[in-house]
């Protein structure tokens, strides 16, 4: 078990200097140069995606809340990327990035956003109620914390049906004091279960630092211990040490059958959402100090340079590619119709959907 | 008399209350440095101070509960939700211990707590964040709810809340935070209990809480206008108690009602007033009680869909002119 780490803000703001000390692991030198350019390239799409959504939300078409995943690429990267057939992921409301990791496409992904028919959820759950059961991503939640004990109980299932498989719950420092996480908590060890729990600690949950949040132990990692679970601490703006740590963890989970929780130091870069005129918690110098010299696609970039796996010019490609795919899911999402008023009291019960001589109730249920 | 905003007078009467007794504590998501989420409670750490104005963890259950139990010892804590639907993971707090404790002892403890914030749809912001609950919470014998809809209400109703030793659940609207109106310096109080008629008018009652006042308001408008129907406007203001002689007095007038509200309408809050009417005005009735209400769904996140689905102008004036019929 890792000691705990605790980067502080002073000490993470130093610029990463030459190759990631991670870049042999197992993990990473298992990758093919074709794998890392891959890996590279949805960490880019995410990127170029959510800046995409700035634009289209000044422009008034995206309403509601929308939580951008900038800053916090290397967390789903590097985790997301490890996964097989029988690991799922669930997380919070921040979901957009997870949502592109598992292979979701940018146009529905934004016509989601959109609120048109044509989105991931045909218009009903928003932005942060991105679902993709097929790709094994059961969301997108707007509560903070609600989906600790969804995930915990995907997990259950896995085991339940003999699968080597795992959940991963991504969720904020600010959710880790929800009831409801301690609770997941206790389960997944009292019933050993293969959940990784993924705490993504950007420092702040809206306006509150986490230091003004949260009572603990030196990291919020460390709670895990309370309960008998291992944990562990990660650099997230080096997504080979993202790699190779959330690798340890999926073992466990896959050959042990047992729960793990780790840390993942992040940052983003805009407001908790775009709502949040981000003006009085943090210093600009903070975000400049983030944005320079850890950003985690420009570090990852880097060292694919120095491996000579990118060259700048596939990097710009790439990186044009993202662009054009992003504009184009705008398109897509403009010219998308809405649903319609008879859409609304659909997807509400299986049964209704489904109305037959075998369908089991009788009687309203929908009411006028 | 100022003309200020909802938020503002909300905002004043936790300044009078914070001022008039040193037992009120405010407390909840971002209230203090950050100056609430919704800037209701903007300037009230900088003026009261770090005891009296108090950020919590995103822990509803804990804080919520710890307010509660505060409350039982007489401190009376104002708690902001940032939205009543994460009241939902403090349910039991709310539900089991608030509403129970003064029964369950016989009368010898109160929960003097308030619980505030907005319980509203209409924000695009999908169903999660969408939910209303005055009904499901008014449901329970031992709590109290208010729906203001005005800054006039909003400032007279939080501060008697704050005065009561009930609890009292306050349902606010993130959209009728900017809304304007009148609202005295002086001290006052909107009693809880206490309905008003918002636009006095012989052909047609219209009830209704919280925004769908609003929207009532601007339908009356319309029928008057386009159709020469009088229509009287009554807001609940308060949900429990619910002043039924308001209600009543109003129906034996006009002889016909529209019950308007946002929630949905299995068991929402104007089925109860349906039956208030029809059990004790049902001569008095020309015509069937109708209904507008939420469409019985999960809150669609599209905006366009979401403005349908709850009750809009259009709907109100369609199924008033049913009534009428
Ligand atoms: C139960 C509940 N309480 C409050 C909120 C409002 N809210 C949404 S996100 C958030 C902050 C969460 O911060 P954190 O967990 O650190 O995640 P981050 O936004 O930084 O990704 C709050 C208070 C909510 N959605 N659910
Ligand atoms: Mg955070």
């Amino acid at each position: 078990m890792a000691k705990p780490a605790v980067l502080t803000h002073p000490e993470s703001l130093k610029r990463l200097a030459g190759p990631s000390e991670y870049a042999k692991d197992p993990a990473n030198a298992s990758m093919s140069k074709a794998d890392k350019i891959a890996l590279y390239t949805k960490m880019a799409r995410i990127r170029h995606f959510e800046q995409r959504c700035i634009r289209i939300y000044q422009q008034g078409k995206i309403g509601g809340f929308l939580h951008l995943y900038v800053g916090q690429e290397a967390v789903a990267a590097g985790t997301i990327s490890l996964l097989g057939k029988h690991d799922h992921i669930i997380t919070g409301y921040r979901d957009h990035g997870h949502g592109l990791m598992v292979g979701m496409g940018m146009n529905e992904c934004m016509a989601e956003l959109t609120g048109r028919v044509t989105g991931c959820s045909q218009g009903k759950g928003g932005s942060m109620h991105y679902f993709a059961p097929d790709k094994n991503y059961w969301g997108g939640h707007g509560i903070v914390g609600g989906q600790a004990p969804l995930g915990t109980g995907l997990a259950y299932a896995v085991k339940y049906m003999g699968l080597k498989g795992s959940c991963f719950v991504f969720m904020g420092d600010g959710a880790v004091n929800q009831g409801a996480v301690h609770e997941a908590y206790n389960l997944a060890a009292l019933w050993d279960l293969p959940v990784v729990f993924v705490i993504e600690n950007n420092g702040y949950s809206m306006g509150t630092s986490q230091e003004r949040s949260t009572a603990h132990p030196g990291c919020l990692a460390k709670r895990a211990e309370g309960y008998g679970m291992a944990w562990d601490v990660i650099n997230g703006h080096d997504v080979y040490e993202v790699r190779a740590k959330t690798a340890v963890a999926l073992k466990r989970a896959h050959e042990e059958s047992k729960p793990t929780v780790l840390e993942i130091f992040t940052y983003r870069y805009f407001g908790h959402s775009m709502a949040d005129p981000d003006k009085t918690y943090r210093d600009k110098e903070e975000i400049k100090g983030y944005r320079e010299n850890k950003d985690p696609v420009l570090l990852f970039e880097q060292e694919l340079l120095r491996e000579k796996v990118l060259t700048p010019e596939l990097s710009q490609k790439i990186n044009e590619a993202a662009m054009a795919e992003a504009d184009k899911a705008a398109i897509f999402a403009d010219e998308s119709p809405d649903p319609t008023v008879a859409d609304i009291t659909k997807h509400i019960y299986w049964e209704e959907d489904n109305r037959g001589p075998d369908t089991t109730s009788r009687g309203t249920i929908i009411f006028e | 008399m100022a003309v200020i905003s909802y938020r503002e007078a909300l905002r004043a009467a936790m300044r009078d209350e914070l001022k008039r007794d040193d037992k009120v504590v405010i407390m909840g998501e971002e209230v203090a440095q950050f100056n609430g989420a919704y800037k209701v409670t903007e300037g009230l750490l900088k003026e009261f101070g770090p005891k009296r104005v108090v950020d919590t963890p995103i822990s509803e259950a804990g804080f919520i509960g710890l307010g509660i139990g505060a409350s039982m010892l007489g401190i009376r804590p104002v708690m902001e939700l940032m939205f009543w639907s994460f009241s939902y993971v403090a349910f039991d707090q709310i539900v089991n211990n608030a509403g129970n404790i003064r029964y369950m002892s016989g009368g010898l403890i109160n929960c003097p707590i308030v619980i505030r914030g907005p319980g509203n749809g209409g924000t695009n912001v999908g169903a999660t964040h969408s939910h209303t609950p005055e009904a499901i919470l008014a449901s329970h014998p031992g709590i109290k709810v208010v729906c203001p809809a005005t800054p006039y209400d909003a400032k007279g109703l939080l501060k008697a809340a704050i005065r009561d030793n009930d609890p009292v659940y306050v349902m606010e609207n993130t959209i009728l935070y900017n809304d304007k109106g009148e609202v005295p310096d002086e001290d006052y109080i909107v009693p809880l209990g206490v309905a008003d008629v918002k636009r006095v008018g012989t052909d047609l009652t219209i009830v209704a809480h919280g925004r769908a006042v609003i929207t009532s308001l601007k339908a009356a408008e319309i029928l008057e206008q386009e159709h020469g129907v009088s229509v009287e406007v009554v807001d609940l203001r308060s949900i429990r108690p619910l002043d039924e002689e308001t209600i009543l007095a109003s129906v034996r007038k006009t002889h016909r009602a529209l019950l308007v509200e946002e929630n949905k309408p299995f068991c929402g809050v104007d089925a109860q007033v349906a039956y208030l009417i029809q059990s004790r005005a049902f001569d008095e009735l020309d015509a069937p009680i109708h209904r507008v209400s939420s469409i019985d769904a999960p809150q669609i996140y599209c905006k366009r869909m979401e403005d349908q689905q709850l009750p809009d102008v259009n709907r109100v004036v369609r199924e008033a002119l049913k009534v009428l019929a």
